[in-house]
């Protein structure tokens, strides 16, 4: 195990490369998940202030 | 203007496109997921040490992923803003806008891992004089251009328009790239797999760098897949079609 982790000398060169990829997707996979829903909540969010209040009836309104 | 066969309007189609999406995009995720995991085991683990670069030859397993998503994704980029500007189909430019910042993402990683891996083999992270690391640096500044001038603009359609132009313009730099080093050969190795010839790497190495180009392409599709639902939405966001799905999130 501590031979595949020392990468013949390399670790620093090969987990950096390794490391920062995965960085990248992970903040990818956050942002691109986010430009989704975010819109989709925006969207309920209007569409509730906008449902028209219903109106009372006439027997209440007597 | 050119007619387009009936089958492409489909493709132009809000709900039929959001709908497809919704419903590959977990195939699609899980796909990439197990496909990477399969890919990175085969090149950490499975791949046998180079004669001449010993381990370090291990970052061509990111490296090349993310250089070809970094082209690859401009040209489709390119592709969607031209058939956007001169058919005007809306989606098409929804799809360009989604990709751009994958893209630029995919084009720093490329250049990040690149440098890394250039450090024990050139003896330098970053050489100006090199022809494929300037244009592809000059890629990611198209990207980001992109991405600025469609931000300078207020009204959507006026963005699209011309932010097309810019894209499609930039596309002549992806076969500089590509062609790049074997027209200018200075620090950077020429063609490993992408030639007439046969691959110049050993098959122990080239299936995990194919199984990753797939894994990488498939992760590519779910991130594009994702936001371009949300930019469907932002332009659709009267539509009727929409509610059930904004429902769903409530």
């Amino acid at each position: 195990m501590s031979e595949f982790l020392a990468m013949g000398g390399y670790a620093p060169y090969v987990w950096s490369a390794y490391g920062i990829t995965l960085v990248v997707v992970l903040l990818n996979i956050w942002t691109a998940r986010r430009a989704r829903i975010r819109p989709l909540e925006r969207l309920a969010r209007t569409a509730d202030e906008a449902r028209p209040r219903r109106q009372p009836t006439v027997r209440q309104v007597q | 203007m050119l007619g387009l066969p009936r089958w492409f309007h489909r493709w132009a189609s809000p709900p039929h496109v959001y709908e497809l999406a919704e419903r590959w995009r977990p195939w699609l995720g899980g796909l990439a997921l197990l496909t990477i995991l399969g890919g990175a085991y085969g090149g950490l683990v499975l791949a046998p040490p180079d004669y001449l670069q010993g381990d370090s030859f291990r970052i061509i397993y990111v490296h090349v992923p993310s250089a070809y998503l970094s082209m690859m994704g401009y040209t489709l980029m390119a592709v969607a803003a031209a058939i956007g500007f001169v058919w005007r189909i809306k989606l098409a430019h929804a799809v360009a806008v989604s990709i751009a910042p994958i893209g630029a993402s995919f084009t720093f990683l490329a250049l990040v891992t690149g440098g890394i891996w250039g450090r024990p083999t050139w003896g330098t992270y970053w050489e100006w004089g090199d022809a494929r690391l300037m244009f592809e640096l000059l890629l990611l500044f198209l990207y980001l251009g992109y991405m600025a001038l469609r931000a300078s603009f207020e009204d959507r359609d006026k963005a699209d328009r011309v932010s097309a132009i810019l894209a499609v313009v930039g596309v002549v730099n992806v076969p500089i790239i590509h062609y790049s080093v074997e027209w200018w050969s200075t620090l950077h190795q020429g063609p490993t797999i992408a030639k007439l010839d046969t691959p110049s790497i050993t098959f122990d190495m080239l299936a995990p760098l194919l199984v990753m180009i797939a894994g990488f392409t498939l992760c590519f599709a779910w991130l594009v897949l994702n936001r371009l639902q949300g930019e469907i939405v932002e332009r659709e966001h009267d539509a009727r079609w929409l509610r059930r799905f904004a429902e769903a999130v409530r």
